[in-house]
Parts: C-alpha cells; sequence; structure tokens
C-alpha cells in the first residue's frame, strides 16, 4: 500500500507505482484543476506541490505532476489547486492574478497558481526576480506574461513582511494557504510510522523520473520499478578534505542551494538557472543526467569538465568510473545494466582554478542546449597548467575535447593561442543537423562559446581579437 | 470589469473538456495516422490491434454512414483516408477502447501498408507543377507595368517565412453522447460550433437539427480550433454513432502538433518601385502559400494576404498575386491575423531592402507612404485612417530620436552587445473576408426575478468576448452585471453561427446583444410609459431606476420585469445583427470588405549577444487605435498577449518538417514558444482616442488580431542590431529569427560572391 496525504485526504492506494501522479490526481481521485498541457514537463500547466518533512518541518517544491510516479511521493503531502482553495475567498496568489487580469483562457493558470504559491512557502527572498524564478516553467500562450509578471510583484510584496517567519506559518496566517496546512506536520509525521518500506527489488532504477517518463511512459505505468529519488543514502553535497561528495540522486535545485558549491562556483546559479525549469530543477537528479546519456545533458558537460569519478554499485559490490569513461556511444553506458549510481565526486577548484559554463538553445530558458560547454582552467601565473574542456551537442556523446587540452597546456594565454586551439577545436567535433541547428551552425557556436569561455574568465585578454 | 472567469480560473473551477464528468459506459478514442506524407494506402491490418485488451472497434472509412467528407470551403478533405494519403498524421483508423491507455496501446498496434509517393512540402515546387488548391488569386490596383518607368529606384528579393503551431495549452478533443431519437449532443473545443455540426451532419448523413454542439469554453484556440476541431468531433460523433456508447476523444500533445495544421509557412518575390521623395510608386507580389494538403480554410487566408499586402501604406499602383499550393503537410489552417502578418512581413521586408539599398533609415520610406484617409487600399475600399496619427504619436511620445541616439551610444560602447530597433506600423480590417459570414444572433432571456440569461454563437477561449457581451447587455439594460449570466455555446440555443475568429466576435455578437436588450427594454418601458401616461420615449433606465425625462420615477427594474410577466408580455427576445455596407465583389477583386480598420504602431528595441548570438527584446512601445475600450483590462491582455505571440512567431517557433514530410518540433521540447523571460522587458500601450463613428459594439474597435502583427517589428529590429555589429552582414529575409539565423548573420562572409542567391536579386536601379 503506497501511502500519502493528498491535500487534506489521507491516500492508501495500489495502483502501481510507476503510475503518473497527473493521472491519479485528474482521473483516480476526480481532481480537475491540475490540467494536461504536454506529457513532458514543459509547460507546467500540471503544476502541483510536494512537501516533505525535513526535520520536523515541512519543506514545499513545485513539480510537473506529468512526469511525477506516484512511487515518488510515498510519505508525502501532494497539494493540487483544490488543496489550496479557501472556502469563500480567493488566496492572496490568487487574488494577485485576479486582480492583475494575469489570467484569459485560464488553462495554465492553476499551473501559475501552484508555482507562485511554492515561491510562497520557499526560503527564497520575497523579490520580483525570486517570484518569476519560480514560474519559469509555466507556459502561457495567452496573456504575453506582463500581467503574470505584474501579480508576480504583488505576491513578492505581500512576502516582504515575512523577515524570519517560517513561510509555511507565514502563508497559513496571511490567506495564502488554508488551516490544515497546520496540521500536516503531524499528520506526515504519524503516517511515517506506518509506511511499509519501498520494495528493493531487482528492478528498473528510477530517479526524478524527468527523462525516462517522456520517453517511456506508456510502458513505465506498469513496470516494476526502483525508486531511488528519496533514498536518504543517495541524497547529499559534502566536503571532505579538497573533495565534494555528491549523493547520486541530488537535483539540480539542492545543487543550486549548496553553501559549499556556491562559495567554489560564484556564477553557479547563473549556469543552473539554463538548466530546464524550476519544477524540473526540484526533480531532476544528477544521476539521471548522466545515465540518460544525451549528447547535450547539461551536467554530464558541468561534471566532465570538473573531471568528476563515479561511484558504481550493482548491490553488492561498488566500483569507481571516471564521469569520461561512461559514455560509450549515442546511449550506450560502460556499465552493467543492474549497476546504478551510489555517489560522485571530484577535486575542488584550487584557487588558481577557473571554471565556467556556457549554454545557449533556441530559447535561453526551458530549452535543451544547441551547444553547452565548459572549462576548467588552472593557470600558473598566464601559463596554462591544466585545461579541461567539455563540450555537448556536438558528437554522439558528451565530449572531452582533449587534444584541445592537450594542445594548450603549458602554454602561455594569449589572444592567438585561443584562436589556433578553435581551429583544432574544431577536428574534434562531428555535429549533425537537427531541430536544434544545423551542424555548421553548431560548429560556430562552440567556437564562440569557446571564445566566450575566456572572454568571461579572462577580462584583460583583447575582445576584438577574440571575436575577429 | 475583470473577465468574468476570472475567479474560476484561478481556482482551477473553470470546466474544460477534459474536465467534464465522465458518463457510465464512456468509451475512449484514439486515431490512427498516416506514418507517410504521400501514398496508395494498399492495406490496413488491424488484427492485432483488434486484439489488444479493452479494445471495442475499430473505425475505418467504410464505416462511414454518410460522407467521408470535412471540407468546409472546397470538399477535398476525407475524415479517413481511404485509398489516396495527402499528409503524415492523417487519420487511417479509429481505435475505440474502455480507456484511455487500451486506446493508444491499440494504436501502436496498427500496420499500414502504403506505397509511397514523391512528397513536396516546399509552396514554390508545389506551383511549378500545378498543383494549387484553387486558381491564382489577384488584387490590381492602378497599373504596375507602366509605374516602374516612372520609378527611380526598384528592388527585388525572395522571402521565406515559417509556420506557426498554435500550441493552445488545451489540446483538441470532442465527447460525443449518443441521445434518444438518432440525436447525440457533443461537447467540442472548438471555435466554431455550427462548422462541427455540419461536418458531423455531412459526415454521418444526418440532419442538422439532430446534432447538439455545447462548448463552455476553450483553453486556448488562436485560429487552430477554427476548422481544425472538426476531425476530433466527427470522429468521437462517429464513434458514438456506430456503437451508441459516449464516446471521449482528448488528443495527446504529440498526436496534436502531428495531425493539425498550423500558420501557413508564405515563401514569396516582391518587386517594389520609389521616386526621389521615397513615395513608393509601384508595388509587385507574389505568394506562394503553403496550404498543406487540403483546403481548409486556406482560399480566405490567401484573401486576407492580399488584403494586407499594402499593410498600413498607400500604394497607387499594385499587382498582388497569390499561389495557394498543394504541399503533403498538414492542412494549414486559421492563426491569429488569418494571412494578414505573412502579406505584411513582406512589405516591410521590401521597404527594408529598398531603404538599405538607398542607404537610408527604414522610417523614412514607412512615414513618407503612409495611408490617409480617403485613399484607397488596392481593393477599393476607402481609408478612415489612423496611420499617421498613431505613427505621429508613437514617434512623439516614447521620444524616438532619444531612443535611436541612446541606441547609437550604446552602440558605440559596446563590442559584442548591440541594440537595435525598428518601428512598426499596423493596418488590419475588421469582418470576416468572406462576406456573408458577418452576421450574429442573441437569445437573451429576462427570467421572472429579473436575472437574464444570454446565449450567443461566441466562444469564450481567454478573449474575454463573454465579458464583453455581459457588459452590452448590462449596459443596455441599465442594470447590475450580476443579473447577467452567459449561457454556454449550443447549437440548440443559437444556430447558424460563424465561428469565433475574425476579431470580430464581440462586434458582431455584442450587436446582436444590443439590439435584442433594446427591444426588451423598449417593451418593457412601455408598459411603465402607460402608466406614468407618458410616451416610452422620454424613459430611460440607469442603475436599475426607470428615469422620466432624467428624474427617477417609482419604476425598476423589477417592477418592470413583474409588470410583463403578469401582464403575459414577451420576456425573451432573440437579436440579430448583420454588419452593414460591406461588400466584396470576388471577380473584380473590388469592394469595402471591412466594416473598419485598426491601426496602430510599436517601437520595438532589441539586444544582442553578437558573442553568442543570443537575444533580449528590450521594449515594445505602442500606441494603439483602441477607438473608446469598453474594457480596457481585457483589452491591454489582447494586445499584450498578441505581441509576444507575435514575437514568438518571427524570432523563435520554428516549424520543422522533414523531407519526407515528418514534422520534427512535434513537442514542447523541439517547438519552444516564449517563456517569460522571452518575453519582452517592457511593453508600453498607449491609446490613440478618436472621436469619428464606426462600426464596433459602443466604438470599441476590434484587438483580437491586430496586435500580433506587432511582433513583426521584432525581426526587423534583430536585423537592425546585426547590421550594427556587421554592416555588410547577409540577412535573408527568413522568418523565424532564431539564434541560429542571428549567429550565421552576425558572422556570415562579407563578400557579394558568398551572398545567398536571393540577396542578389536585390538589384539597386536608381539613376542617379
Amino acid at each position: 500500500m503506497l501511502r500519502f496525504i493528498l491535500n487534506n485526504d489521507d491516500i492508501g492506494t495500489t495502483l502501481p507505482p510507476g503510475m503518473l501522479l497527473l493521472d491519479f490526481i485528474r482521473y483516480h481521485q476526480h481532481l480537475p484543476g491540475t490540467k494536461t498541457g504536454c506529457n513532458e514537463g514543459d509547460c507546467g500547466a500540471c503544476t502541483i506541490l510536494i512537501g516533505e518533512l525535513q526535520n520536523g518541518a515541512m519543506h514545499y517544491s513545485s513539480f510537473t505532476s506529468c512526469l511525477t510516479p506516484l512511487g515518488n511521493v510515498r510519505g508525502k503531502h501532494v497539494v493540487t489547486i483544490e488543496g489550496i482553495n479557501l472556502s469563500g475567498s480567493l488566496t492572496a496568489v490568487q487574488s494577485a492574478m485576479h486582480e492583475c487580469t494575469a489570467t484569459q483562457c485560464g488553462f495554465c493558470t492553476p499551473g501559475f497558481v501552484m508555482s507562485l504559491t511554492g515561491f510562497c512557502l520557499s526560503q527564497k527572498a520575497a523579490t520580483l526576480s525570486n517570484a518569476m524564478a519560480a514560474i519559469d516553467g509555466n507556459i502561457c500562450r495567452c496573456t504575453g506574461y506582463k500581467s503574470i509578471e505584474r501579480a508576480a510583484a504583488r505576491v513578492a510584496q505581500i512576502l516582504e513582511p515575512r523577515n524570519g517567519t517560517i513561510p509555511a506559518q507565514y502563508a497559513a496566517n496571511t490567506h495564502i494557504l488554508p488551516d490544515y496546512f497546520i496540521n500536516i506536520p503531524d499528520r506526515l509525521q504519524a503516517l511515517h510510522s506506518t509506511l511499509e518500506p519501498a520494495q528493493d527489488v531487482a528492478a528498473q532504477p528510477i530517479g526524478g523520473g524527468t527523462d525516462l517518463y517522456v520517453q517511456h511512459h506508456d510502458t513505465l505505468k506498469q513496470k516494476a520499478l526502483r525508486f531511488l529519488y528519496d533514498q536518504p543514502a543517495l541524497k547529499g553535497i559534502r566536503q571532505e578534505g579538497n573533495t565534494c561528495i555528491l549523493g547520486a540522486a541530488t537535483t539540480v535545485a539542492d545543487l543550486m542551494a549548496s553553501p559549499l558549491l556556491q562559495a567554489y562556483f560564484p556564477y553557479l546559479s547563473n549556469y543552473l538557472k539554463k538548466v530546464s525549469s524550476t519544477q524540473i530543477r526540484n526533480m531532476a537528479t544528477i544521476a539521471g543526467n548522466f545515465i540518460n546519456a544525451s549528447p547535450i545533458g547539461d551536467l554530464s558537460i558541468f561534471f566532465l569538465a570538473l573531471d568528476t569519478t563515479l561511484v558504481l554499485s550493482d548491490g553488492v559490490k561498488e566500483r569507481e568510473l571516471p564521469l569520461r569513461q561512461l559514455f560509450k556511444g549515442y546511449k550506450q553506458l560502460n556499465k552493467s545494466p543492474d549497476e546504478f549510481i551510489t555517489r560522485l565526486w571530484f577535486y575542488l577548484p584550487s584557487q588558481h582554478t577557473l571554471f565556467n559554463f556556457e549554454k545557449v538553445s533556441k530559447r535561453t530558458h526551458l530549452d535543451i542546449a544547441s551547444v553547452n560547454t565548459a572549462i576548467s582552467i588552472t593557470m600558473q601565473y598566464d601559463i596554462i597548467e591544466d585545461i579541461r574542456i567539455a563540450a555537448g551537442g556536438v558528437g554522439p556523446v558528451p565530449l572531452l575535447l582533449k587534444e584541445t587540452a592537450r594542445f594548450m597546456t603549458g602554454k602561455l594565454l594569449t589572444e592567438s593561442l585561443i584562436r589556433e586551439a578553435g581551429f583544432l577545436l574544431q577536428t574534434e567535433v562531428t555535429p549533425i543537423s537537427d531541430a536544434r541547428g544545423t551542424a555548421d551552425y553548431k560548429r560556430l557556436l562552440l567556437s564562440q562559446l569557446f571564445k566566450a569561455h575566456f572572454i568571461t574568465l579572462f577580462p584583460q585578454l583583447e575582445t576584438a581579437i577574440l571575436i575577429r | 470589469m475583470k473577465n468574468i472567469d476570472s475567479n474560476t480560473h484561478v481556482t482551477g473551477t473553470s470546466v474544460y473538456l477534459d474536465d467534464l464528468p465522465i458518463l457510465q459506459g464512456t468509451l475512449f478514442a484514439a486515431a490512427y495516422g498516416s506514418p507517410v506524407a504521400h501514398g496508395i494506402l494498399h492495406q490496413l491490418e488491424l488484427t492485432e490491434a483488434l486484439q489488444m485488451p479493452g479494445v471495442v472497434r475499430i473505425l475505418t472509412a467504410k464505416d462511414i454512414p454518410g460522407e467521408n467528407q470535412i471540407g468546409g470551403i472546397i470538399p477535398d478533405e476525407p475524415l479517413f483516408a481511404d485509398h489516396h494519403i495527402h499528409f503524415a498524421g492523417m487519420p487511417l483508423a479509429l481505435v475505440v477502447a474502455q480507456s484511455r491507455d487500451a486506446a493508444s496501446a491499440a494504436v501502436k498496434k496498427i500496420r499500414a501498408i502504403i506505397d509511397p509517393l514523391e512528397v513536396i512540402t516546399n509552396p514554390r515546387i508545389a506551383q511549378a507543377q500545378g498543383a494549387l488548391i484553387m486558381p491564382p488569386k489577384s488584387v490590381v490596383h492602378g497599373d504596375t507595368e507602366t509605374a516602374w518607368a516612372q520609378c527611380t529606384h526598384i528592388f527585388q528579393g525572395e522571402i521565406d517565412i515559417n509556420g506557426q503551431e498554435h500550441l493552445y495549452i488545451e489540446t483538441q478533443g470532442a465527447y460525443a453522447l449518443p441521445q434518444e431519437h438518432g440525436s447525440l449532443k457533443v461537447y467540442s473545443s472548438t471555435q466554431g460550433p455550427t462548422a462541427v455540426q455540419r461536418t458531423i451532419a455531412r459526415v454521418l448523413g444526418i440532419p442538422m437539427h439532430r446534432l447538439e454542439v455545447v462548448v463552455t469554453r476553450l483553453g486556448g484556440g488562436f485560429g487552430g480550433k477554427e476548422d481544425q476541431a472538426n476531425t476530433w468531433a466527427a470522429l468521437c460523433a462517429l464513434a458514438a454513432h456506430v456503437l451508441n456508447k459516449p464516446v471521449k476523444y482528448a488528443l495527446h500533445r504529440m498526436e496534436d502538433m502531428a495531425m493539425t495544421g498550423k500558420r501557413h509557412p508564405y515563401m514569396a518575390d516582391f518587386k517594389i518601385g520609389l521616386d526621389d521623395a521615397l513615395k513608393i510608386l509601384a508595388y509587385e507580389v507574389t505568394f506562394f502559400q503553403n496550404a498543406g494538403a487540403s483546403a481548409d480554410l486556406s482560399p480566405a487566408v490567401l484573401q486576407r494576404t492580399l488584403f494586407h499586402c499594402t499593410n498600413a501604406y498607400y500604394i497607387p499602383n499594385v499587382t498582388a498575386t497569390a499561389f495557394s499550393c498543394r504541399t503533403h503537410l498538414p492542412p494549414n489552417t486559421a492563426f491569429r491575423g488569418f494571412g494578414g502578418p505573412q502579406g505584411m512581413y513582406v512589405i516591410e521586408a521590401a521597404i527594408a531592402a529598398a531603404a538599405a539599398g538607398l542607404h537610408i533609415d527604414k522610417t523614412l520610406i514607412q512615414r513618407a507612404n503612409l495611408i490617409r484617409t480617403n485613399e484607397a487600399f488596392p481593393y477599393g475600399q476607402l481609408a478612415q485612417s489612423e496611420a499617421i496619427a498613431c505613427w505621429d504619436k508613437a514617434v512623439s511620445l516614447y521620444d524616438l530620436d532619444n531612443m535611436r541616439a541612446a541606441i547609437h551610444t550604446f552602440n558605440t560602447e559596446h563590442l559584442l552587445l548591440k541594440k537595435g530597433m525598428a518601428v512598426m506600423p499596423i493596418c488590419f480590417g475588421i469582418s470576416f473576408t468572406n462576406t456573408l459570414m458577418n452576421n450574429a444572433r442573441s437569445l437573451v432571456h429576462i427570467y421572472s426575478d429579473g436575472s437574464v440569461g444570454i446565449s450567443t454563437g461566441a466562444v469564450e477561449m481567454g478573449q474575454g468576448v463573454n465579458t464583453k457581451i455581459l457588459q452590452v447587455a448590462a449596459r443596455t439594460l441599465g442594470i447590475a452585471v450580476e443579473r447577467v449570466k452567459i449561457n454556454a455555446t449550443s447549437t440548440y440555443t443559437v444556430a447558424n453561427t460563424s465561428p469565433s475568429a475574425a476579431s470580430a466576435t464581440a462586434d458582431l455578437n455584442g450587436k446582436a446583444t444590443w439590439t435584442a436588450c433594446k427591444t426588451l427594454l423598449e417593451r418593457l418601458l412601455a408598459l411603465a410609459a402607460k402608466d406614468l401616461g407618458t410616451a416610452a420615449e422620454n424613459l430611460t433606465i440607469e442603475n436599475e431606476v426607470v428615469l422620466f425625462n432624467g428624474t427617477p420615477t417609482e419604476w425598476n427594474w423589477l417592477r418592470l420585469v413583474n409588470t410583463a410577466f403578469v401582464q403575459r408580455v414577451s420576456l425573451s427576445e432573440n437579436g440579430h445583427y448583420a454588419t452593414p455596407s460591406i461588400h466584396y465583389d470576388n471577380e473584380t477583386g473590388k469592394g469595402h470588405p471591412f466594416s473598419y480598420h485598426v491601426y496602430g504602431t510599436a517601437i520595438i528595441e532589441v539586444t544582442v549577444d553578437c558573442l553568442r548570438g543570443t537575444y533580449e527584446t528590450d521594449s515594445v512601445k505602442v500606441v494603439h487605435d483602441f477607438g473608446i475600450s469598453m474594457n480596457p483590462d481585457i483589452d491591454r491582455g489582447q494586445i499584450e498577449g498578441g505581441i509576444v505571440q507575435g514575437i514568438g512567431w518571427m524570432t523563435l517557433e520554428e516549424v520543422i518538417y522533414n523531407q519526407q514530410g515528418r514534422l520534427l518540433s512535434n513537442a514542447l521540447s523541439t517547438y519552444k514558444v516564449p517563456d517569460i523571460y522571452a518575453a519582452p522587458k517592457e511593453i508600453l500601450i498607449d491609446h490613440l482616442h478618436t472621436d469619428h463613428d464606426n462600426l464596433a459594439i459602443f466604438r470599441s474597435k476590434a484587438v483580437g488580431e491586430p496586435p500580433l502583427m506587432y511582433g513583426i517589428g521584432a525581426w526587423f529590429a534583430l536585423r537592425d542590431a546585426i547590421l550594427a555589429f556587421h554592416p555588410d552582414a547577409a540577412i535573408p529575409f527568413t522568418a523565424p529569427m532564431t539564434p541560429e539565423r542571428v549567429l550565421m548573420a552576425l558572422y556570415s562572409k562579407q563578400s557579394a560572391e558568398s551572398k545567398p542567391a536571393h540577396e542578389e536579386k536585390v538589384s539597386h536601379l536608381g539613376i542617379d
């Protein structure tokens, strides 16, 4: 029996845990406020909130229910639009949307309301830019967003007096949520004592589901699945000496929120803002991105440049594998089917190491890259002591451009070296034409982004020479 | 006043097609679409699919009791392909099963044996092979042949404009319920309930009166559900009719994208001639409309392209020819603007080519040629023009000179970031181009408790038409808005309606409602007049109180209603409105097809990252001709939404078919519409106040489609920014201007020999 709380109701279901939460909500619980838009996490019409009890306090995040298996909400609080409605009045978020005329056809509206409500329940500072970031995974085809932006500004304003109050508490007192939310922590606590542990069977492992459910949602519904997303052993980001160790089920949102990573990568949030949307970042795991083996996986590129090492387990024994050796060919992995990633580690950048990540997609946000690339470069004065350049979208797998790196290592960093390296770079890549761009474009774009790395990291270089 | 659905929208309690409670015994349908774009169907292997659990029946063309035909304007579109397949995704069979999952699982087991034939996706190739939907259309004004001699500068060029996926967030769908006496009730997510009714009647071979088509609201339409909702409603109706069970089909996003048509891609050739005063003397343009596999609404779309081929400009000599080309894509269809945007992009491109050739600012040519009142459009209608008023107000209000200077300074100071700007005037004709469609009815009931129920042919899809109709009724009857309710649109209450389209829905249905309410009010006031011993003309009603020459009487709304009820006076009225004074002669290509035009001017500013080829829209500053807006909240929303949708079409949204006619951009992961960060950082909208009378409801001009075309300015602003980085950049007139096209242009080779062929055609024949 799979148990969780849906809005104000205790749920126990024997339906397959691979079933999508959206289908459960709409077609089994008959709560039609959550809408089906795209079935692949790209429109946000199905956005719901998922609350977890962490150290006695509730933490709510927005998820796209169209990619969330029931198995990933075991022991949690699932909130749909019906679950936030107040009797007799609108919530503060709903009022803001209403007052700002931020709804036209209304079909995307519940998703926006849930994302903004999720923002109210997060620890994020009450600013317009944070409020807008909360709805970066919601598509509206009617309004042109400006009225929604005005509503988001109003929501941020409502939260301003919050100061240090716990978000959920503040929300309950300011007409953001109904009263029953106050008892949810106790109810979840009680529920946890009755939870049957998820069966750790030899079954297909699944993380956040954000890739697998896009590709195989028909078959996954009935399949035996092994849910890794919530396993405590696979969570957490920690430092040991000069290494950083990350659990395989660490989400992109976890990366963004990590003080350790923020300290070593000051522009981290700029990089990761371009990785999908708030909802998907709350769901997608690092290991999932690697194992999906997309040639343009953003995290694959990011961690390749850091020369990350993976720890794989088949349930009995563990082995280490450098990430650069994981990808054998297009969607081909250097691992046995029963092995899964448990954790990964990399050496934290030294004080002479610089890092940069570049991504260009057709749409700047919430899109898959045409080309992405990351660079990690260690300098000894003006000499390149060590350099790693990763590039995606320019070959069948996420690439580490070894020849280019070898050519640059030990040399004085100059504009002409970069230009020369830029030619060499082209011999290492084999892009193809597809929906994300022609091969010619991807070659030009890679060359531009390669220059962008140096222009960003070394402002003293003469830009005019580089772009000539 | 806020949209009347606003409260239910924000609480998630508005009901859309897929939210309707399911009746017991309901079956679920899923269509099997052809995997091949062009071919002959030899055999359909259904055995394996029929054995799948939960499958009830698989329907094909031979199960159709009536006619296998759903073409509206031209009968050239079968519901099911039974022999000749015309596009990938064309329905070959319909699985009906006990669940959605069972239906879609069975679809995957169907196999079709098809002899493939040559696939054409390019409209120029189709035209060259004579594959046309109908004979070419043209609009001729003056005489271009003799005018060329008077031109001192002549420029030519080629255009390639991509399509646009509607991407209503609610996919297409229908739910058909058998009723007694061989009737059907069909819930449909359609902009055109009557079109659905007519189509089902034809397919089933039953009279229209047996078909109740009901629409509560749409989760977006944008034209995509004007004609193309018919297919899904007809499929469900067929299954419900054959099986005598309720049948529902709400499409999966990928089915919707692959099987439905989009905004028409166009190719075009232009030739433009100017004199030394920058007056455009002659314009010749040939359009190659990519209609897809069948006519759908293409003939009407083509007509509007011709009507709008000179945008907001007066050109004395115009020869515009348009070919509707039959290709093997899903039938392309209505989309906000309806062919107008493509025509307007081409004239803007022609002006840009001329400005580049003359080394002058494009705005000089634009401003010099804006149409004036009583100048004629190429189709003969005289303009009641606000073009210059909008332009001049925008230029002064937003200080164009200062904007331009600031951009120049910015561009001088930045190497890798360049700003660009464009001014985009618009002129859009309001009315269905097919004159006979310009009519509507409104059925108004006053109930004995004083509440008012209204049924019209209008379909609410977010544009706020029901709110405007409610305002019309409350204002005309002099009562509180709370007393009025707008009912779901149904073919049983209002018959023979035109679809909600052409920006005209509020005008047509609003005027019909006004007519009905006025008649009712006259009838009611007559009762009070009799009692007060005066003539009804001396009575009015305000805030529910009857006034005698402006002074309150003892009569109020409730007393009027009650008196009428007890005196057996009818409290119901069916108002009818047909737009007066419009006409158009298809033979001569002349007439007065529009009840009025909407004008406006937008200034668009963009910033391009010249290292990466990415860009942002900084601002869109508009002066828009509202007439007198009856709902500024709703109208502002329409303008902002239209602008962003237009910018999406021009910059981001790319419909990609491969050479086999299969859609590659078949999901939201590969087809990108604007997100919140892609919207302009700033949209400013100012009203142009006009005192002229017009045919709009309460003089509040239509606002649905016109603002989309402000988005065209984004393409030219990007071009401007690219040229600031690379003055000799090769920038073909190809839309959309994706980051790929921007980067390729930024780093295009400078010299003439590397320019693409169509740029070579830009010839400067000036005589200096």
